[in-house]
């Protein structure tokens, strides 16, 4: 199966180890897998912060780079909904128009390609440890994608998954949000730092690095010791 | 009290400050909101259905609002029917003008209120008391509030949902001379025996409206502790004040709105008490005001319809976003400075009072989306907050210049390549003088935000495009 990888911008330049863990697990579920090179951000932060007119290049971009791709899938629920919501964007514009459906509806966020595309629930890792899953808002609320990460999750050998209370809430992350309202994220987090805590996880993961990047990075600050890994990097375990 | 309240005085950043700071006050919501919630979602899953009714709920206020001069024209020939009066207010101003003439005809002077956010939308009591009339709120949680020096209500549904029990006794024992606990019940009941006295002695009734209903020229209220049918039924003269979207077509589709409104408000199937009132006293009836005025207030709302904001008039105001936003958790009503807080007062304050004053309450949301799930009618709330966002920078021109020119930047690097290969190539030896190990500690710019709180991974030494190059060269 032919993949094009959207990889995200916060993967590309803050942790390319999500980046390769999903590269790699990809080709293990035995996909062909590309990365367009012309890729740069689905313009998320702009858009989200009202800068509509400085989102529309980086959006037509996106489209245009992934025109040829048959699947296209990114390891953040949030991004790969910014690609969904291309089309309501693009909506009177009869040339990007069309093509933003057309991208809309051949991408996947990682874990719903692979089960829903792929149809497959067990990737066959290994991972020992006791992990407690944040399901992102966008992820679950926009793309609509709750169940298949924990599909997946359960379905590791040696991974004891603790539910985390009140999983739904957000994390406090909200793009520029936390730079814009860093106090109020601050107390968001640490709502959802406690949260983690009590499930007595080593591991925490998710599905979307920024959520994750919020809470490592209050974690990290606080001396948490939990440890923080993308959904992709549990599921290239071996 | 206007739709701003008094803390809007203080910048936003300096309300946030505060708020965040008080424990008690963040306890208080978070457990009250937590109850509401959680009844809120037994009851919603015992439906089986709340889908289908909140598709039912959305459609019903979509085609009254799609129809909404018919219904209002309907709406006000009935209750004029019916022997009441009927008096579109365009603004505060009018409304106001009007309840007092109709309080001066009757030369009142004691007024007993219902719950109703639409007087405090328009600040009534303040005029009322102006002309030296007293005014008594009834509803509970209106009733400390107005006793502890008129703060103003920190939420919709529950004004004193940022209010403990403990603090609740403590304003009763300053201003009533209560020697009593802090028992809920033993609240109230004090709360009881000086609102009898209240209800009795006064000359004019105010009371809200929830939905009003076209077919019979009738009008709804919820509460859960009677006082509505005593401020209806006691007093001669009885006002009803409604939001001109207020209106349903007929008592079938109150029906199925006051299920969605009581499920989601108080997670309750229905509220011990559902005042209906159909103008004044009829001969032959027991009780009733003898006159009966229905103010309809515009202030605002007509000049949202047919824009792309109209779905936020469906709002039945039950406050399922307010009680869920992550936000409000943490920073309670107070800090929106707006009658109205939450995602609906996001959306809904600078669209009634403009946008000066409340540009920063559209970026107070993570756009979670966590309210336009809850909604009961489907308001998109977060995408009408982010359309906010778009009309402060693109139309009202109100974002901070350094904001501007960081959003161009980004917008410019993340659709021109040579640009952004630089940039992130670079970027790690630009940040390595802010970083301590493997992370940023101390940042600059936009990143001292995040860096006062939280630490920032470092930029990978190699890009991930670079190591899929190589990937791939070496599978090749």
């Amino acid at each position: 199966m032919k993949v094009s990888l959207f990889g995200t911008c916060l993967v590309d330049v803050l942790k390319a180890d999500i980046g390769k863990a999903t590269v790699e697990l990809l080709e293990h579920l035995g996909c062909e897998v590309d990365y367009p090179e012309g890729q740069i951000c689905c313009g998320q932060p702009t858009y989200n912060s009202g800068y509509l007119n400085e989102t529309i290049p980086a959006m037509k971009r996106m489209i245009d780079v992934f025109a040829d791709s048959k699947y296209v899938v990114g390891p953040s629920g949030s991004c790969v909904y910014m690609l969904h919501e291309y089309p309501h964007i693009f909506k009177d514009d009869p040339v990007y128009g069309p093509k933003a459906k057309a991208l809309a509806e051949k991408s996947y966020e990682l874990t719903q390609f692979i089960v829903e595309v792929m149809g497959i629930e067990d990737v066959g890792a290994t991972f020992n440890g006791k992990v407690t899953y944040h399901p992102s808002c966008h992820m679950t609320r926009l793309l609509g994608v709750k169940n298949p990460p924990l599909t997946l999750l359960k379905n590791v050998k040696g991974l004891e998954f603790t539910e985390l209370p009140q999983k739904e809430y957000c994390c406090g992350f909200g793009g520029t949000f936390s730079v814009k309202m860093g106090r109020i994220s601050e107390k968001i987090v640490d709502e959802k730092v406690e949260h983690v805590k009590e499930t007595g996880a080593e591991y925490l993961t998710g599905a979307d690095y920024s959520c994750l990047m919020n809470i490592s990075g209050r974690m990290e600050r606080l001396g948490v010791p939990v440890k923080v890994l993308h959904i992709a990097q549990i599921l290239n375990s071996r | 009290m206007s739709i701003k309240t008094k803390f809007a005085g203080d910048k936003f950043k300096v309300r946030v400050e505060k708020k965040v700071k008080d424990s008690f006050m963040r306890g208080a919501v978070a457990s009250a909101t937590d109850t509401i919630n959680g009844r809120k979602n037994q009851l919603t899953a015992e439906m089986g259905n709340w889908e289908d009714w909140r598709n039912h709920g959305e459609e019903i206020r979509k085609h009254v609002l799609e129809n909404l001069d018919y219904y209002l024209h309907q709406f006000s020939e009935n209750v004029a029917k019916n022997g009441g009066h009927v008096y579109f207010a365009a603004n505060a101003e009018e409304a106001n003008k009007y309840i007092r003439e109709v309080v001066q005809k009757k030369n009142a002077k004691k007024i007993i209120k219902a719950k109703s956010m639409v007087t405090e939308e328009i600040g009534m009591n303040d005029s009322l008391e102006e002309i030296g009339c007293e005014v008594v709120e009834s509803d509970l949680g209106e009733f400390i509030l107005q006793l502890d020096d008129k703060e103003p209500p920190s939420h919709i549904v529950v004004p004193t949902l940022h209010k403990n029990k403990e603090q609740m006794r403590a304003v009763f024992e300053r201003k009533l001379n209560y020697e009593g606990s802090s028992q809920p019940e033993e609240l109230a009941l004090c709360a009881r025996k000086v609102l009898r006295e209240k209800f009795l002695a006064a000359d004019v009734g105010v009371i809200g409206c929830n939905f009003a209903i076209a077919e019979t020229g009738s009008t709804t209220l919820v509460t859960n502790e009677g006082n509505a049918d005593l401020v209806a039924d006691l007093p001669k003269t009885l006002i009803v004040c409604m939001g001109m979207e207020r209106i349903v077509p007929t008592f079938e589709e109150m029906d199925v709105l006051v299920g969605l409104l009581t499920r989601s408000a108080v997670g309750q199937k229905l509220t011990s008490y559902v005042t209906n009132l159909t103008g004044p006293r009829r001969e032959g009836d027991v009780d009733g005001p003898e006159e009966f005025h229905v103010v309809i207030v515009d202030n605002g709302r007509s000049n949202i319809l047919g824009t792309e904001f109209q779905p936020v008039l469906q709002c039945i105001r039950c406050a399922a976003c307010i009680n869920i936003c992550p936000v409000y958790r943490h920073i309670g009503g107070h800090a929106y400075g707006s009658i109205y807080p939450g995602p609906i007062g996001i959306v809904l304050t600078p669209l009634l009072d403009g946008y000066e004053g409340n540009k920063e309450l559209p970026y107070a949301s993570t756009l979670c989306a966590a309210c336009t799930e809850v909604c009961p009618v489907k308001i998109p709330l977060h995408q009408l907050i982010r359309r906010h966002r778009e009309i402060i920078v693109e139309k009202e021109g109100k974002a901070p210049f350094s904001e501007k020119m960081m959003m161009k930047a980004f917008g410019l690097g993340t659709s021109n390549a040579s640009l952004y290969n630089m940039a992130s190539r670079m970027a790690h030896s630009v940040v390595k003088p802010l970083t301590k190990g493997d992370k940023i500690t101390k940042g600059v710019g936009p990143l001292k935000e995040w860096t006062d709180y939280k630490d920032m991974p470092k930029p990978n030494k190699e890009r991930f495009r670079d190591w899929f190059k190589k990937h791939k060269g070496g599978n090749n």
